[in-house]
């Protein structure tokens, strides 16, 4: 596991090395670069249960580096061919600013000034999420407007530092904040109660509590006081690449909503007994040029769904209520079900 | 110089030959090439930030900063600015880095005298001291100290002294005195108490070069600085308050918190920093020459005054620049504090660096502020040098 534990460090090597090389890398077509490479470099967590964590034989597995996979099989052919590098919050954007990485899959929230002024573009949600707070049960309080005079604890980096400073002023109250650099030590303060709550997004609180020893002795609060559409994103300035990116995220979203599985995509890609359905058709290549238009094979979300399952797989597989987190779809649900995912047409 | 019968290529195979003219030439080239990788660098960097279409300047410090800071020495809120966000943290690795040369000095005088002691125990103790925290890396101390700290009692089973300070894993909470208006007369007598010790001070040394008559000036300063205020604040009826800190439903209220991290981070500090002035104060003590000893023996000074009075001051002429390394190197240690959430300059640095984007502007600002409390500790310490140097011309 690469875990920069001194963010300064690579930001100071950023500054130093990375900058100047960037003429010889920024205007070259990301799409070349990483077939040149046969491997796609992916920006992952440093370690978070569902989203991005080594499983007993060592492998990365989670929501975020399903989509690492499915980027790289429809771009590569083989979801193996993947270099995961793990991110802390701080040192996610200069890495994927200097090209260390070609994509960055990391529980970001998309926000006006990361995708306007840090230079980057957000390619889609891929999970709707919002900042809540996880406390000791016998604390004995029911709602986060109780927690005047706590302490918090909070890793640093993050728009959640922003959140919580937001909400304690507007409901004026008084608080603590205990701001550490990686979920590992933060929970760690937390479990030694440095701080009374502890706050990340709802989904991640969800993910830190599977790893505790009494889970049930933690409860999340009610309140969710941010929007955290979190979601992939790439640099500015190499479209193709971006739209790569996106059309692999929306091509898992409608591949639940038309019914494509990872069981049956290779017999609804046949040309002569495939699918009826022209959206399935032109999605899975055997009808019209869509691959070639991305620059990619003609069956590019084919392989992409063969290889990770569509979005409903994915997230059964690693956030669902038969998984250690227990996450119902919630926002998460398709348009179609009652929640808010929502891929645009293939057409 | 070149004799009119030369060739021209003579003279300019002389102009080659000549040591002096190539060194030059060789000095001249270096700076240009020098020159040129900046001016490389700089042009690309730019260059690339355009590129990339990030924005650069210093105009992102009047922004919000929006986040909250636990310790803070000045007025801060979420609704101020970045350029004061960098001010509180600039003033915490101030803080932590007085707080720690002052605890390492003392540490390092002591061992270093106790190494050099004919006790066997006590120059044993020292030694494992030294040998134990100079060979462990300061970032395992700094996590070692505030692991042993948050294993403390909780809030609820605090440790109390006296009912009015308590200690826990989230810090030490003490009474802050609250002071009333009248109080500004007794710091005004506390500053004329200071400034009176500072003549005091000048006449009796100069009374005992004359005439070799000593006068306690520690003991009348003490009754200057303290003993005066002191009295007058009896007669003022006591303008100052303690405010006591009480439990409250998560953490206690009002009194002040010192926190774990701060803790955690001067006591790492100062027992590394400590064990490397230890060896500097025991080679400067070993530097000073055994017939001085002798001598001071045979004239039958006590230990005390001959430590105080002939082995210090001339082993401070040889610790001196060892020990301004040793002060620059624990201020630049600091930035350590960022692993366990200590809010110095680099840690919110590092969040406004997230939050604004501005890589390049706040690296900056990190190497101006480190070389400015740099050069100000070397400006300091070279004066004191100066001083000390001067004992031995006389």
């Amino acid at each position: 596991m690469i875990a920069l534990t001194r963010p300064g460090l690579s930001y100071a090597v950023f500054a130093a090395f990375v900058l100047p090389a960037m003429v010889g890398t920024a205007q070259a077509a990301t799409l070349d670069d990483v077939r040149a490479a046969d491997e796609l470099k992916c920006g992952i967590n440093t370690g978070l249960a569902g989203f991005a964590n080594t499983d007993d034989a060592g492998n990365w597995v989670g929501f975020d580096v399903d989509y690492c996979k499915a980027l790289a099989a429809a771009v590569l052919g083989d979801a193996d061919k993947v270099q995961y590098v793990s991110l802390t919050g701080k040192n996610r954007f200069p890495a994927l600013q200097a090209g260390e990485i070609e994509v960055l899959a990391r529980n970001t929230t998309w926000t006006f000034s990361r995708d306007v002024d840090l230079g980057l573009t957000f390619v889609g949600v891929n999970y709707y999420d919002g900042q809540g707070f996880i406390g000791p049960k016998s604390l004995g309080i029911s709602s986060a407007g109780e927690l005047d005079g706590a302490s918090v604890c909070i890793q640093t980096g993050t728009t959640t530092e922003l959140n919580l400073a937001d909400f304690f002023r507007t409901n004026n109250i008084s608080y603590e904040p205990v701001p550490i650099e990686t979920n590992a030590e933060a929970r760690a303060a937390y479990e030694a109660e440095r701080c009374d709550v502890y706050t990340s997004d709802a989904s991640g609180l969800a993910a830190t509590r599977a790893t505790f020893d009494n889970p049930n002795d933690h409860m999340i609060l009610p309140e969710i006081i941010s929007k955290e559409p979190l979601g992939p994103l790439v640099r500015h300035g190499d479209d193709q690449w971006a739209d790569i990116a996106r059309w692999v995220l929306n091509a898992l979203i409608s591949a639940e909503e038309l019914g494509v599985t990872q069981g049956n995509v290779e017999a609804l890609a046949q040309k002569d007994g495939g699918s009826d359905n022209p959206e399935i058709q032109r999605m899975l290549g055997s009808e019209g040029s869509m691959g070639a238009m991305l620059g990619l094979d003609a069956d590019w979300a084919a392989k992409a769904i063969k290889a990770v399952g569509n979005y409903g797989e994915i997230f059964a597989r690693h956030l669902g209520p038969d998984t250690r987190l227990g996450l119902e779809r919630g926002l998460n649900a398709l348009y179609t079900n009652g929640g808010i995912l929502y891929s645009p047409p293939f057409r | 110089m070149a004799a009119p019968s030369r060739t021209r290529i003579q003279q300019i195979s002389y102009l080659w030959t000549d040591e002096r003219l190539r060194g030059i030439a060789f000095q001249l080239l270096v700076t240009a090439s020098l020159a040129l990788f900046f001016a490389f660098i700089i042009w690309n960097t730019a260059t690339n930030l355009k590129h990339a279409g990030l924005a650069s300047g210093y105009g992102f410090l009047q922004d919000a900063a929006s986040f909250d800071i636990n310790q803070r020495l000045i007025d801060y809120d979420s609704t101020s600015s970045y350029g004061r966000a960098f001010l509180v943290g600039g003033l915490n690795t101030v803080l932590v880095a007085v707080l720690g040369i002052a605890a390492a000095t003392f540490i390092g005088f002591l061992v270093g005298l106790m190494r050099l002691s004919s006790n066997f125990l006590v120059s044993r103790i020292a030694a494992v001291y030294v040998e134990l925290t100079r060979n462990i890396p300061l970032l395992l101390q700094i996590i070692f100290w505030w692991v042993i700290i948050l294993a403390l009692p909780r809030v609820r089973d605090s440790i109390s002294v006296g009912d009015v300070l308590f200690l826990n894993n989230r810090g030490v909470r003490m009474p802050q005195p609250i002071f009333e208006d009248a109080f500004q007369f007794v710091l005004a007598l506390i500053i004329a108490g200071s400034i009176g010790t500072f003549f005091l001070a000048r006449w009796a040394r100069k009374r005992h070069e004359l005439t070799g008559r000593t006068f306690p000036v520690g003991w009348s300063s003490i009754g200057l600085i303290f003993g005066l205020p002191g009295l007058s604040m009896l007669f003022l009826g006591l303008p100052v308050s303690l405010e006591i800190p009480l439990q409250g439903k998560f953490n206690f209220e009002g009194g002040f918190n010192v926190t774990p991290e701060l803790i955690a981070l001067w006591l790492a500090l100062s027992l590394y920093t400590g064990a490397f002035i230890s060896e500097v104060v025991r080679s400067g003590i070993l530097a000073v020459d055994k017939g001085q000893i002798e001598a001071a023996r045979a004239v039958g000074l006590p230990p005390g005054l001959r430590t105080r009075k002939i082995i210090l001051p001339q082993a401070l002429r040889v610790i001196i620049p060892p020990l301004t390394n040793q002060y620059l190197n624990l201020t630049k240690n600091s930035s350590l504090a960022v692993v366990i959430g200590y809010q110095d300059i680099v840690s919110i640095g590092e969040t406004v660096l997230n939050q604004s984007g501005q890589a390049l502007e706040v690296i900056s600002i990190y190497m101006a502020f480190y070389l400015t409390l740099s050069l100000l500790t070397s400006l300091l310490m070279n004066w004191y040098n100066k001083r000390t140097a001067l004992v031995r011309e006389r």
